[in-house]
């Protein structure tokens, strides 16, 4: 039975309807009485900030929830009034079961005591009665793998040691449903998929989790179900891919909204500072079939189309446009000019816009590229250079850690088989 | 974008924080484990750990007997001076070491109050804990001291653990309103400062009682000793001092005129308590948003 049929049936582990806060951020902070006495008459000043404007959603038993959302988007601020630690100024929520929520690993924790200690306070703190946490702590000590360390007071631990110690506790909490806000930021990344196991067995257990994070690719490999925010609303809830795609996209919206580019019309001349002489110029570059569709996300492993509109400003005697995809870094991972093609290009007249496009099929590692389109006259050099004006990202489900990521056979064959047919 | 409709009601409702949250048992074992573990830090915090939780009533009491009993002699006449200079010492500082530690407790305990959700009042609870954790080690010391001085227990003794209470349902309603009211008026610390040294020699740690009786005149009618003995501190102090230390001294009744009189100090620590408890309890739930 899907997460999705389950939300039907039963009773949701957690449902928000409604919910709305707003925080007041107050222009001068009055701290202090003298303040207050001195000023009586004058208003405090309030800038209103919305965090939440109606949220509802409903997560159904043993479903692993993700939301996700840039940074003040709201998903921190929903996640705290789910833990009830704010207050929603409007509307409801609902929980069915045992909620525990880790904002953050080892909560309480006092440098100066030991293990012990801190064991029993957290687990307390996490909902644990102190003889439950005293009876864990042996399991606590050995998950962690801190058993000659027991004694020392916790400011003699080492970040890692600290670390694992917060996690093996909270993963002793019995709760129903878990709330989870990015704690797997902290860590290497062993200690980081340790903890996956760790969410993956209590998914597998039939526990609800709801897990806030930026990390797309633990949305995708995790998540039944993921909800994407943007200024306090629901942009997106549903297939984890679809949303992780979307947050991407509006990742890349602003960016490109901070260059000034996103909105603007295209630009009719050429504009300045191009490499050059401006007899032909790229007045328009972007990714797939159509132009007004200002698609930012290309999946792996699909057909990419990268187009490139040229506009000439005199007649080109066959012109030739090259493409390079650079990574982040700079790094060219992929090549492709017109002029190689046997067939010419012909000849293109003052005014004339042609469309240039080149397709590939994705074996592009995730991440963001800058696609480079240099127009060259054939044989005497470059008439313009679109660089860095847009990029992409390329989004994958799994991806083995190289620039480019080709679908690989791998064999195996025993020595003594080669030796055999040597022999033979 | 899609909204799904929700059929109610959906279960348990999160309403948000608050000062006391339904489940007493784990309010209970908040309390009493971050009391004890705040404990545990300044008695093993230190080389010689409690011995200078005991040090410092002790300094202060060799330095004020040695003060006012031979140089300045003006408590010297009272009966047994040393032992009700002792015990006044012991459970002032019980009453100022919660009240003061309590108004920075909330705003110090940020980590929890931001990123966890348990009952608010645990906080200034805990400190007061803690301070009755250490008074009651402290009176350990104090009886000693009054077997020495010759003071032994009477039937009146039944009356401790009621003095006790009295003092401690004050020294916690203190510690809600000034813990709830420091984290939007920081001034509130210096303040606190200022009156409980006030209260040290506004009640009969120093200055016997008889001194405060032989002034004469008074406000609105109103004799200085009666006034005097509105000091809740001073009416448990007094009490303590006739039913433990000395029959013949005054009782907190007939200190302050009567027992109808009597209820007005009582009535202001119950009042002291309510106040704190609505005050704390209308700000628990924004607390976290205010730090």
């Amino acid at each position: 039975m899907s997460p999705s049929q389950l939300a039907r049936d039963d009773p949701p582990a957690l449902a928000a309807h409604g919910v709305e806060k707003t925080f007041l951020i107050p222009e001068e902070q009055t701290h202090t009485l003298k303040e207050r006495a001195l000023h009586p008459l004058r208003p405090t000043r309030h800038e209103t900030f919305h965090a939440l404007r109606g949220i509802s959603f409903a997560v159904a038993p043993g479903e692993f929830f993700g939301i996700v959302g840039r940074n003040g988007s709201g998903k921190s601020t929903l996640l705290k009034c789910l833990a009830g630690i704010y207050r929603a100024d409007r509307g409801q929520i609902w929980v069915n079961g045992r909620l525990s929520t880790f904002i953050e690993l080892g909560v309480g924790f006092n440098l100066d005591l030991a293990a012990l200690d801190n064991v029993v306070l957290n687990g307390i703190m996490l909902g644990l009665s102190p003889r439950e946490a005293r009876a864990r702590y042996e399991s606590v000590i050995e998950f962690a793998e801190l058993e000659e360390f027991a004694d020392l007071k916790l400011k003699n631990y080492s970040s890692g040691m600290h670390v694992r110690l917060a996690f093996s506790v909270a993963i002793q909490v019995d709760a129903d449903i878990l709330l989870i806000d990015e704690v797997l930021a902290v860590g290497d990344a062993a200690f980081q998929q340790k903890c996956f196991d760790v969410f993956n067995r209590m998914r597998d257990e039939g526990r609800t989790i709801v897990f806030v994070t930026h990390d797309m690719s633990a949305v995708n490999r995790f998540c039944h179900r993921a909800m994407l925010l943007e200024r306090g609303r629901i942009v997106e809830l549903g297939d984890p891919h679809e949303v992780a795609d979307r947050y991407m996209e509006l990742n890349f919206e602003r960016a490109r909204s901070r260059q000034g580019g996103s909105g603007s019309p295209r630009p009719s001349r050429r504009p300045q500072g191009r490499i050059g002489d401006g007899a032909a110029w790229v007045s328009d570059a972007w990714l797939g079939d159509e132009q007004a569709e200002e698609q930012t996300v290309a999946h792996h492993g699909e057909a990419l189309t990268l187009k490139a509109l040229v506009t000439f400003a005199s007649d080109v005697e066959d012109p030739g446009v090259s493409l390079t995809i650079e990574n982040d870094q700079r790094q060219a991972i992929v090549c492709a000019t017109s002029e190689r093609a046997r067939e010419h290009t012909g000849r293109f007249v003052a005014g004339e816009q042609a469309v240039f496009a080149f397709s590939f099929h994705n074996v592009l590692a995730p991440g963001r590229y800058f696609p480079v389109f240099t127009v060259t006259r054939r044989g005497s050099g470059v008439l313009d250079r679109y660089e860095r004006e847009f990029s992409f990202v390329v989004t994958a489900s799994d991806a083995a850690g190289g620039l480019v990521e080709v679908p690989v056979q791998v064999r195996v064959t025993r020595a003594a088989d080669v030796e055999e047919r040597v022999r033979a | 974008m899609s909204v799904e409709t929700l059929p109610e009601p959906l279960g348990q409702p999160i309403r948000g924080p608050s000062a006391l949250a339904g489940d007493w048992r784990r309010f209970w074992y908040l309390t009493f484990t971050i009391a004890r573990s705040e404990f545990k830090l300044k008695f093993f915090g230190s080389m010689l750990g409690y011995l200078w939780q005991l040090m410092r009533p002790l300094l202060l009491f060799g330095v004020l007997y040695v003060v006012f009993s031979l140089v300045v002699k003006t408590g010297g006449s009272a009966h047994h001076f040393p032992a009700v200079l002792l015990s006044g010492i012991v459970l002032y500082s019980f009453f100022t070491e919660a009240t003061s530690g309590a108004v920075t407790s909330v705003v110090g305990r940020e980590d929890l109050v931001r990123k966890i959700q348990f009952p608010r009042l645990v906080i200034p609870l805990s400190v007061v804990l803690t301070a009755m954790f250490n008074l009651a080690l402290n009176l350990v010391a104090v009886a000693v001291f009054l077997t020495l001085q010759g003071v032994h227990p009477r039937v009146t003794w039944l009356e401790i653990p009621l003095l006790l209470f009295v003092l401690a349902v004050l020294a916690t309603g203190v510690s809600m309103l000034l813990s709830s009211l420091y984290v939007r008026f920081r001034d509130v610390q210096p303040i606190w400062d200022v009156i409980s040294q006030m209260l040290f020699y506004g009640s009969p740690i120093l200055i016997p009682f008889e001194k405060v009786r032989s002034l004469h005149g008074g406000v609105l009618g109103v004799s200085w000793a009666h006034l005097y003995m509105l000091n809740p501190l001073a009416v448990v102090l007094e009490q303590w001092r006739h039913a433990v230390i000395d029959p013949t001294a005054p009782s907190a009744a007939q200190a302050i005129g009567g027992w109808p009189e009597l209820m007005i100090p009582l009535g202001l620590v119950v009042g002291l308590f309510v106040l704190g408890f609505w005050v704390f309890n209308r700000s628990a739930p924004l607390i976290a948003e205010r730090l």
